[in-house]
């Protein structure tokens, strides 16, 4: 048989590996229009809301912006330096609380709790229920526990800082106990094997072995936290204050609220400060999320 | 190779006096299934041995002796229960929610299974080998001398890591690449580096929950190599699939089967002979194991 007739016979004979049906090479085709469809709506959104702001905004930013107070007299010299510092120090007090809770909690469900005793059940049910609350629900507490009522803090930095660490604690003790879990059980057999003891083997083998994963959760968690709003508006931070926070018991304010403050503000000179201040939170997200993608990338560890 | 021979002799020697003196043999005669005039020393005695995982009973009365410097073998079918006895020895199954060992389990004259028994000072003492190499993300020095270091014990780190490298055959292979990670290493190494840490700390006995089952024959046949050179100093528990495994390199073999219960629900494992290795393999007493080390079964 020559080429063409070896072809001709592959051609006919489709008994044995049947062509894909008119009908499902017209699915394949559907099922990826419309997963296209659905990131370009999702791009396009982020695209138009990134369009508006910039225009708005860019003009604004300078070091001026960064490093100016709010006005309320000369708008056009407004700026954001006490937003900015507030919403530096609500990080710092957040790591601060939420890393050893989080880390405790997630190693004591992980490596202690017996998840035959209801009791651990329930706190893992309710952990799970807290990452699902509304956060301006964590600003009624906050106002109710610590800005009034046992603590009576007051509308202080501090105040601020615990709220938002009771905001971003479920999801940093969900994200710890998974990379908890992501340590290999031969691993912590390996460690006790050799006469370790457990307490030796989950701080020398298993939280080594999961830091990446807990870094990259608790910088996730808290680029949730440095745009929020409601709890903050609830406990009562400062709007445009001309001062830093000195202490922890000093009144505060954040990017978030001096944002919602300008936007809201009858004045529209305030509509481009506003954008340029969303600019700014916006640049910080994209470099707090570009870490934990460095962090996951080059520090997690491959089982 | 001489020298090191002897190096490793007089170190398993000053080791065994120290176990003497912290383990002083009891009165108490633990029951076991020892063959008539074979048995040297034991290390262990066994007695009576049930392990329950909740209400399941996963092996019964289990009750044999195990040899100091020899290397015992257990063999039987998948979930017969060999691991699970295993990890009696060394109290593993401690680490099981709801795993309970009822029984004695007697090393040097102490039952482990006693409320005063540390399991942490047991695994010091009785080192163990898993099925898949788990080697710790680590460099290979850290990997060695993580044992020693949590043990705290003393003397030049540099020289314990050497030592138990070239106990483990592995010394001229990683001596130049000692802080690399260990994860770099290829399966058989690895394991021979699990090999190696459990080495480190002075065990004076090995257990090997089948070392060899996930790796090439060539890398297996290294392991068994170091088996039969390490029995001059340790006394060595292996479980393995492989019977030609348990043949070529074990003094003692003990066959494990598992019957179903009366509601076919559990399975609970249990010895049916446990003898020299040539006889079981040669002329085994028990039907059951006849057709098991001739391949009727199993």
């Amino acid at each position: 048989m020559t080429g063409a007739q070896i072809a001709a016979r592959a051609r006919t004979r489709s008994t044995v590996l049947p062509r894909p049906s008119t009908g499902s090479r017209v699915a394949d085709v559907a099922f990826r229009a419309v997963m296209y469809l659905s990131i370009a709506v999702g791009i396009a959104g982020l695209g138009a809301i990134l369009f508006d702001v910039a225009r708005d905004g860019l003009p604004r930013l300078s070091w001026e912006f960064v490093t100016n107070f709010p006005s309320r007299i000369i708008p056009e010299r407004s700026g954001i330096q006490s937003a900015l510092v507030g919403t530096l120090y609500l990080m710092a007090i957040c790591t601060v609380l939420v890393v050893p809770l989080g880390v405790a909690t997630a190693v004591y469900l992980e490596e202690y709790a017996d998840r035959r005793r209801w009791w651990n059940r329930m706190i893992e049910v309710n952990i799970q229920n807290l990452a699902a609350v509304p956060s301006v629900v964590y600003g009624i507490l906050g106002l109710a526990f610590i800005v009034r009522g046992p603590l009576s803090m007051g509308r202080v930095l501090l105040a601020g800082g615990i709220t938002l660490s009771l905001l971003v604690l479920p999801v940093v003790i969900i994200v710890a106990r998974e990379a908890i879990r992501a340590v290999p059980p031969s691993i912590r057999e390996g460690s006790l094997a050799l006469g370790a003891t457990k307490w030796q083997t989950i701080w020398k083998q298993v939280l080594p072995g999961a830091i990446a994963g807990i870094a990259t959760g608790v910088i996730l968690a808290l680029s949730r936290a440095i745009g929020e709003t409601a709890p903050l508006l609830i406990i009562g931070a400062a709007v445009s204050p001309r001062f830093n926070p000195g202490s922890l018991f000093d009144s505060f304010t954040a990017l978030p609220i001096q944002i919602f403050g300008w936007t809201t503000d009858a004045d529209r000179e305030f509509v481009s400060a506003a954008a340029g201040a969303i600019l700014v939170l916006m640049a910080i997200l994209v470099v707090m999320n570009s870490i934990a993608i460095f962090l996951r990338n080059r520090y997690e560890q491959k089982w | 190779m001489p020298e090191r021979l002897t190096e490793a002799a007089a170190e398993s020697a000053g080791r065994n006096e120290n176990a003497d003196r912290r383990f002083a043999p009891s009165n108490t005669p633990a029951p076991t299934a020892r063959p008539e005039g074979r048995m040297q020393e034991p290390i262990f005695h066994v007695g009576d041995v049930q392990v329950f995982y909740g209400e399941h009973r996963a092996i019964r009365d289990v009750s044999l002796a195990i040899a100091r410097n020899e290397i015992t073998a257990l063999i039987g079918p998948s979930g017969c229960g060999k691991s699970t006895f295993i990890r009696c020895l060394n109290r593993m199954n401690d680490l099981i929610p709801g795993a309970r060992v009822e029984g004695q389990v007697v090393y040097h004259g102490e039952d482990l299974y006693t409320d005063e028994i540390d399991p942490v000072q047991v695994r010091k003492r009785i080192g163990m080998v898993f099925q898949k190499p788990n080697p710790f993300p680590k460099s290979i020095y850290d990997n060695i001398a993580f044992g020693p270091r949590v043990i705290g014990m003393k003397g030049d780190m540099d020289e314990i890591v050497e030592s138990a490298l070239r106990r483990a055959a592995l010394w001229e292979e990683t001596k130049d690449r000692l802080k690399t990670n260990a994860f770099g290493m290829s399966g058989g190494q690895q394991q021979r580096l699990c090999i190696a840490r459990a080495l480190a700390t002075q065990p004076d006995v090995l257990l090997m929950d089948e070392p060899c089952s996930a790796l090439d024959p060539i890398s297996t046949g290294r392991i068994e190599d170091l088996m039969m050179q390490l029995k001059e100093d340790y006394s060595i528990v292996i479980v393995t699939h492989n019977m030609q495994q348990a043949a070529r390199v074990s003094d003692m073999t003990a066959f494990f089967t598992v019957e179903l219960d009366d509601s076919a629900k559990h399975r609970t494992g249990h010895v049916v002979e446990y003898d020299v290795t040539d006889k079981m393999f040669t002329n085994p007493e028990d039907k059951r194991t006849e057709d098991y080390v001739t391949g009727k079964f199993g």
